[in-house]
């Protein structure tokens, strides 16, 4: 086996006993990188460099005795989080040749807890959309099948793991961002409830749902990596004073021995798994109705409840989303104005037409869809009608998930309605891309825990179960979502 | 549901975007379908329902309002994509 194809827990074992050193497993995945990001376009900026100085010195606290979770394991970060002295681009024209003067938190602790950060990856422009398509770097390709997309946004983090350029990666989740491309490449992928990773440095699109995510190879690896970067942050107000559980722990309560029988009925018992039946319609695709229904079987075996629940408002999620995320990027978005950073043309008559200039050559046509709309949906005499409105219908979708979670613990869901599509199948159609997020925008302005881990096969290609949790329960998402990876 | 140019022109002009003629065909055929499948919230009855601005559960979240001194070099590299004059931004006029 090739190191950059090992998860964190076998590298883990590996370092600890000096088997191999930071610095092999490092250049095994620069040189994955090397060789296959020229087809999947997954990396846009490498950093052999500090990479390789990075895993030095991994090495050296490794020879001192450091035992750590992330100590010496080599990373790739979405390209919508700040890096000190490395560029962040956002993958749009206008921060082409932006350098950030300061880390984000999550990078700042993965640093600190010795990782070692590999490159940036490709996304769609600001996070806006789910296929990668709309970076204006060009598209990132699914690993599994060149044709199709990565999924999005968080498609080059996604596509980098699943190609075994890294170790894990981290990606943000706004409205489906880390469980979409999961889904579409057959990893896993993680998005925490809102709040509990500290998003400084994430660049905001919808800052009321933006959360930093992990996708990485297996949920044990998930758990490890969320236990280093969750926490409070005074630099974020919005971050979750409350304390963060264990994850490991979490994961470890399955981490049987050889002779573990899946089928023991107590090993799940008094477990209530949600089938919400919004999401099970009858123009399902059947076979991803089939892979759901063996998940199901799974848990049952272990003793775990399927119950079947009503998530009435589900069909107004993705309105709610494409009113709320559209407005909140036309305020957020109004900081690229190229003064002091960002694209700057500066022959322009006036100051409004320096603003207006930038801005109409720096955003690609996708953000300038989403600004329109967002500005449309603020204006006078259409704020009550779009915005109010649908921050009003996001309270019943909350509602609708608090009285799930009466009845039931988690929900089981289809984390994509199809597997990955084709390249161009949906570029002419805006209306067909935002559908992809049906499923999983609910957990977004829910503000709750959802995880995508492989259900199987669709037409050779992968796709996801979603489970969804009660806020800040991550480790409950977690845990079964290893037992449903286990063999 | 249709966006008259004008229309167009006046978000364009709101959300200080310039834009080719083209880009605005084809953004006011867009917006025009999406709200019409935005529409659809027209059906749910919120009269007796509070809105939801964010999620956190938190309110006023207060920190030491403390000055930290940041390098000049810093503070210089961070601005370098503006025009600097004596280690000032320089923008065009306003007035």
């Amino acid at each position: 086996m090739n190191l950059n194809e090992l998860t964190i827990k076998e590298a883990r074992l590996k370092l600890d006993s000096g088997k191999i050193s930071s610095l092999d497993l490092t250049s095994a995945c620069l040189a994955q990188i090397k060789k296959l990001n020229p087809d999947i376009n997954a990396v846009l900026t490498v950093c052999e460099e500090s990479a390789l100085a990075g895993a030095k010195d991994a090495d050296a606290r490794l020879k001192k005795g450091e035992r750590t979770e992330l100590l010496g394991i080599p990373y790739l970060c979405k390209d919508n989080f700040t890096t000190k002295g490395i560029r962040t681009t956002a993958a749009s024209k206008i921060l082409e040749n932006y350098i950030a003067p300061y880390d984000a938190t999550v990078i700042r602790k993965l640093k600190e807890a010795g990782a070692v950060l590999l490159g940036k990856t490709n996304l769609d422009e600001f996070a806006h959309g789910a296929s990668t398509e709309n970076s204006a770097y060009g598209v990132t390709k699914n690993p599994l099948d060149l044709s199709r997309v990565a999924g999005g946004s968080s498609g080059g983090s996604t596509a980098g793991v699943a190609a075994n350029m890294c170790i894990f990666a981290i990606g943000s989740d706004t409205g489906g961002s880390v469980r979409c491309p999961a889904s579409f490449c057959g990893i896993v992928g993680l998005k925490p409830s809102y709040g509990r990773v500290s998003r400084f440095g994430l660049l905001s699109m919808t800052s009321s749902t933006d959360v930093v995510g992990v996708l990485a190879k297996t949920p044990y690896d998930t758990a490890v990596v969320l236990k280093e970067i969750a926490g409070n942050d005074k630099l974020d107000a919005t971050s979750a004073p409350e304390k963060i559980t264990d994850y490991k722990e979490a994961v470890n309560s399955f981490d049987f021995e050889d002779d573990f029988d899946k089928n023991n009925p107590e090993l799940l018992k008094g477990l209530r798994v949600g089938w919400p039946k919004e999401y099970y319609l009858k123009e399902l695709n059947p076979e991803i109705l089939n892979n759901m229904k063996a998940v199901a079987d799974k848990l049952k075996a272990a003793g775990a409840e399927i119950k079947e629940v009503s998530l009435p408002y589900t069909k107004y999620c993705v309105p709610v989303y494409y009113i709320i995320t559209p407005s909140e990027i036309s305020s957020n978005l109004a900081r690229f104005d190229g003064i002091g950073w960002g694209l700057a043309k500066h022959e322009t008559a006036n100051l409004q037409e320096f603003y207006k200039t930038n801005r109409g050559l720096g955003f690609g046509a996708e953000t300038k869809r989403r600004i329109m709309l967002g500005t449309y949906a603020l204006s006078a005499g259409y704020y009550e009608a779009y915005y109010k409105k649908a921050q009003a219908v996001r309270t019943l979708i909350i509602e609708d998930f608090n009285k799930a979670f009466k009845d039931v613990d988690i929900l089981l869901t289809p984390t994509e309605p199809h597997p990955a599509f084709k390249i161009g199948a949906n570029s002419n159609d805006v209306l067909a891309m935002y559908l992809e997020d049906i499923f999983v925008s609910g957990a977004s302005l829910a503000g709750l825990p959802a995880i995508s881990i492989p259900a199987g096969l669709v037409d050779g290609l992968p796709v996801g179960a979603q489970l969804i949790g009660p806020r800040l329960r991550e480790d409950l998402i977690l845990k079964i979502a290893e037992f449903i990876s286990k063999k | 549901m249709s966006i008259t140019i004008e229309e167009i022109k006046h978000i364009a002009e709101l959300s200080r975007l310039k834009l080719s003629d083209e880009e605005m065909l084809k953004l006011g055929s867009d917006l025009g379908s999406i709200l019409d499948y935005i529409k659809t919230l027209k059906e749910v009855d919120t009269r007796k329902v509070k809105e939801t601005a964010q999620v956190s559960g938190l309110s006023d979240v207060f920190r030491e309002d403390e000055v930290k001194n940041w390098d000049r070099e810093e503070i210089l590299a961070a601005l370098s994509q503006g025009e600097l004059e004596n280690d000032q931004l320089k923008v065009k006029r306003i007035l």
